[in-house]
């Protein structure tokens, strides 16, 4: 290969380039060897401007892309760790499977718990008695707390409204008249409804244990706590309004479960969660009905479309030539589309 | 359409052939397989939360009562 065309191919493409040098060194003439040096030192410098080129684009992009995510993309927090509260762990809450029900004997102490212990600051103010019974009362025992207060009558014939002893439609009262009664009782703080308090929380049972027993006995060095609050690292903020309701030994269970603080906060808890989702025992059941019939039906659905595609799965067409008279496809000539 | 043979054959000659025994039969089964199903279901769901009902704890404070 002449020696003129070598810069030429050196310019078009590297393959070729290479195959160019290649037939100059075997040329292996003077000014070829010279040449195709000196081509393949101005190889090396493109090779090398190439690297730097693709490395300072790939450095750029990967640049401008963590850029963009350090701008923009990064989790927004609009609060301090403190003010977030720390977040719960979380427990293998045994209602809390798919395939299980409320422990009632847990509802029962429960209750207990809010009767004892919360209900003489917080209202659960969507419970009626009635739906205790068969849950975790018996009819009698329903009824006889229902009696233990006393509601409004329907005013009579005078207009006057008297009051009556309840009855197991009325709801569980509340604890204080209005919730500027429950201000100010609490410091300026209201102790909110219970009943779907487990809905109304991020982390729902989990963060209501751990707010229940989280109470350290003393606030930690440098936290700041306002007055009339208290320390507790779960809550958003850590001052509390409430302080710590439960101790060791505060009720007494009747069927013999060591009231422990933990012990009372998960009864009490289950019983919360129950009376936020009262429809969860007979949803979970409904649920695993619906799809071992909604399984069948649509095995059964498979099955039917099968069975009436088959035909058209297995057609097969065939195009059978005819083996005599004219229209034989070896008889047809000219002009015919079955020309041999 | 070849007969059917045997015990279905007389079931199908005797019941199913006529509109009001096919409907009965629909009807009947519809019943039975309901009963069926919930009967099994709800044993199978009973027997894996056994212990945490209300009907598995209430002969504790029904007793009281009597
Ligand atoms: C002495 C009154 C009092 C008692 C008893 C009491 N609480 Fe409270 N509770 C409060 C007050 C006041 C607040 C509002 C706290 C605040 O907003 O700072 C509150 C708030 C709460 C909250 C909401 C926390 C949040 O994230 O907003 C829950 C849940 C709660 N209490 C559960 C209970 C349970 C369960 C019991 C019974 C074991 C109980 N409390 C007993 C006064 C009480």
């Amino acid at each position: 290969m002449p020696v003129v065309s070598l810069e030429y191919v050196f310019e078009m493409s590297s393959l070729r380039a290479t195959r160019a040098l290649g037939a100059a060194k075997s040329g292996a003439t003077r000014t070829a060897q010279r040449n195709a040096s000196s081509q393949s030192s101005s190889e090396s410098a493109g090779s090398w401007k190439d690297t730097a080129l693709l490395g300072s684009s790939t450095a750029f992009a990967i640049g401008s892309v963590s850029w963009y995510y350090y701008q923009f993309g990064r989790p927004a927090y609009a609060m301090t760790p403190q003010e977030e509260g720390l977040h719960p762990p979380k427990y293998p809450w045994e209602h809390e499977k798919l395939y299980k029900t409320f422990d009632h004997g847990t509802l029962r102490r429960g209750f207990q718990v809010y009767r004892e212990v919360c209900s003489s600051c917080h209202s659960l103010s969507r419970i009626p008695y009635r739906t205790l019974v068969g849950n975790m009362m018996t009819v009698d025992e329903a009824k006889g707390l229902a009696e233990e207060n006393e509601y409004d009558t329907e005013p009579n014939d005078e207009g006057e409204i008297e009051k009556r002893p309840g009855k197991l439609s009325d709801y569980i009262p509340n604890p204080y008249k209005n919730d500027e009664a429950a201000r100010a009782a609490n410091n300026g703080a209201l102790p909110p409804d219970l009943s779907l308090m487990v809905k109304a929380r991020h982390g729902g049972c989990n963060y209501i244990f751990s707010l229940l027993t989280g109470y350290p006995e003393e606030p930690p060095a440098g936290a700041v706590v306002a007055s009339g609050l208290n320390f507790n690292p779960y809550f958003p903020g850590t001052g509390i309004a409430m302080s710590r309701v439960l101790y060791d030994g505060l009720v007494d269970y009747e069927d013999g479960t060591p009231a422990t603080t933990s012990q009372m906060a998960k009864d009490a808890v289950e019983f919360l969660n129950w009376s936020a989702e009262p429809e969860m025992d007979d949803r979970k059941r409904m649920g695993w009905k619906v799809m071992a019939v909604g399984g069948v039906l649509f095995a059964l659905s498979i099955w039917i479309k099968r069975y009436k595609w088959v035909n058209v799965k297995t057609r097969r067409l065939l195009y059978d030539p005819p083996t005599t008279g004219p229209n034989r496809p070896d008889n047809v000539t000219v002009g015919s589309a079955f020309r041999k | 359409m070849p007969a059917p043979s045997g015990v279905v054959n007389a079931i199908y000659s005797t019941v199913i052939r006529r509109n009001f025994g096919f409907l009965g039969v629909i009807f009947l089964g519809a019943f039975a397989t309901e009963i069926a199903f919930e009967t099994t279901a709800n044993s199978i769901w009973n027997s894996i939360n056994r212990g945490r009902q209300w009907r598995d704890i209430k002969h504790r404070y029904m007793e009281q009562d009597e």
